[in-house]
């Protein structure tokens, strides 16, 4: 078991006595000036650039854009309710492409895949590192839930989708592709916590099944588009049963609460239209 | 799906801390190795475990994934975790996905140990 050295930059050969006496350096001085080299990481193009708050350029005509801009992205580490990890994994038998091309399919047409009125509006550009999407979701009861994420990460065989402030949950979402048995297997695996108490309530009381059938119907339509069969394999893991009562503020934030009442002033706004400044 | 390479080695340093030496690339198929180091990392009631990221080549999302669960882990111990000899680009990633707020970062391991009270 030992330290990992740092590496030793070779210089001009040095013989005793060629200059003054060198002052001693104890060896504590020496572990505090070790710093990690700094170098270029071969992942550094998959990430998104750090932000503090998100922002959205160029939003589609046709797109509700709330609760979005000006939201911090929110880990599993910042929400509410127990945290899960959810995997959806369908195997695409009879599929010849490989994983790349799979992710290439998927992030091209992403939501195409999603069931009906739910709709992703991605950036122009595609799914990359750093882009913003935005999301006009329909929740039970036909509640509508303007929300975003950010592309977190971005690879030839995975992205990685991260949740803002007021979304149902916070965490991230990661889109695979990969080969098993021969085969190549398209995953969705959720690592998250509900944001905020109604959220937590809202998934206990069928949400979480909503949310199981929302993914298990975006891998058999991709599954389908691809030419391959397959049923979906959903596995469901409890990571921490604990709620974060400290985070319960979160629930200023909550997209649900917020849309609706943007939705309620839609007839105000309507009539004021005509006398708006432009 | 190609594995990656990836070793961590535990030292003790201190009668209540332990250092996970973390060398190559973290993604979601190192999960056997991390939790098998947090397990010896945890041994003799550890109280605070710090990742020495120094040896650290590539992460993915699913490495973040990985360490936020180890976050959980160590809460549910009372451990503290904290971070050393990550390079400016892994910083910002835990700054951007907040993995900051859990896990308290350290340029060297002897600001970590300062920190840690070791």
């Amino acid at each position: 078991m030992t330290s990992t050295n740092p590496p030793v930059n070779e210089g001009p050969e040095l013989r005793l006595g060629d200059g003054p006496t060198p002052e001693v350096i104890s060896e504590e001085e020496i572990h505090e000036e070790v710093k990690p080299p700094e170098v270029s990481a071969r992942d550094a193009a998959n990430w998104a650039k750090s932000v503090s708050r998100l922002s959205v350029s160029d939003a589609p005509a046709d797109a509700v854009n709330l609760n979005v801009t000006g939201r911090r992205v929110m880990s599993p580490i910042q929400g509410f309710g127990k945290m899960w990890q959810k995997t959806y994994r369908v195997e695409l038998a009879n599929c010849e492409s490989t994983p790349s091309e799979i992710i290439t399919v998927w992030k091209e047409n992403f939501s195409k895949f999603w069931p009906e009125r739910n709709r992703f509006f991605g950036p122009l550009t595609g799914i990359a590192p750093g882009e913003v999407a935005l999301l006009n979701l329909t929740m039970p009861g036909r509640l509508k839930l303007s929300t975003g994420v950010l592309v977190l990460y971005a690879d030839e065989e995975s992205f990685t989708l991260m949740t803002p402030q007021g979304h149902m949950f916070a965490g991230w979402i990661t889109f695979s592709s990969f080969e098993k048995s021969g085969s190549p297997v398209a995953q969705a695996q959720v690592l998250m916590r509900s944001n905020d108490p109604m959220y937590e309530i809202g998934l206990s009381l069928g949400g979480h099944k909503k949310e199981d059938e929302f993914w298990e119907h975006t891998l058999s339509s991709l599954a389908s588009y691809l030419g391959a069969g397959g049923e979906v394999d959903t596995q469901v893991i409890c990571v921490d049963k604990k709620r974060q009562w400290s985070k319960a503020t979160n629930i200023w934030h909550n997209a649900a609460i917020r849309s609706s009442i943007y939705s309620m002033g839609t007839p105000f706004r309507m009539i004021a239209k005509p006398f708006r400044r432009t | 799906m190609s594995q990656p390479t990836l070793s961590m080695d535990v030292r003790k340093a201190g009668d209540r801390t332990s250092i996970v030496d973390i060398k190559g690339d973290v993604t979601s198929g190192s999960e056997d190795v991390l939790m098998e180091a947090y397990g010896q990392a945890s041994a003799d009631q550890a109280r605070c475990i710090m990742l020495n990221f120094s040896g650290l080549e590539y992460m993915n999302s699913g490495g973040i994934g990985l360490l936020v669960t180890l976050v959980v882990r160590a809460n549910r111990q009372h451990q503290r975790i904290l971070a050393f000899g990550l390079n400016e680009h892994y910083t910002q990633i835990f700054e951007l996905t907040r993995l900051d707020d859990a896990i308290g970062i350290h340029d060297t391991e002897g600001d970590a140990m300062a920190a840690a009270g070791a």
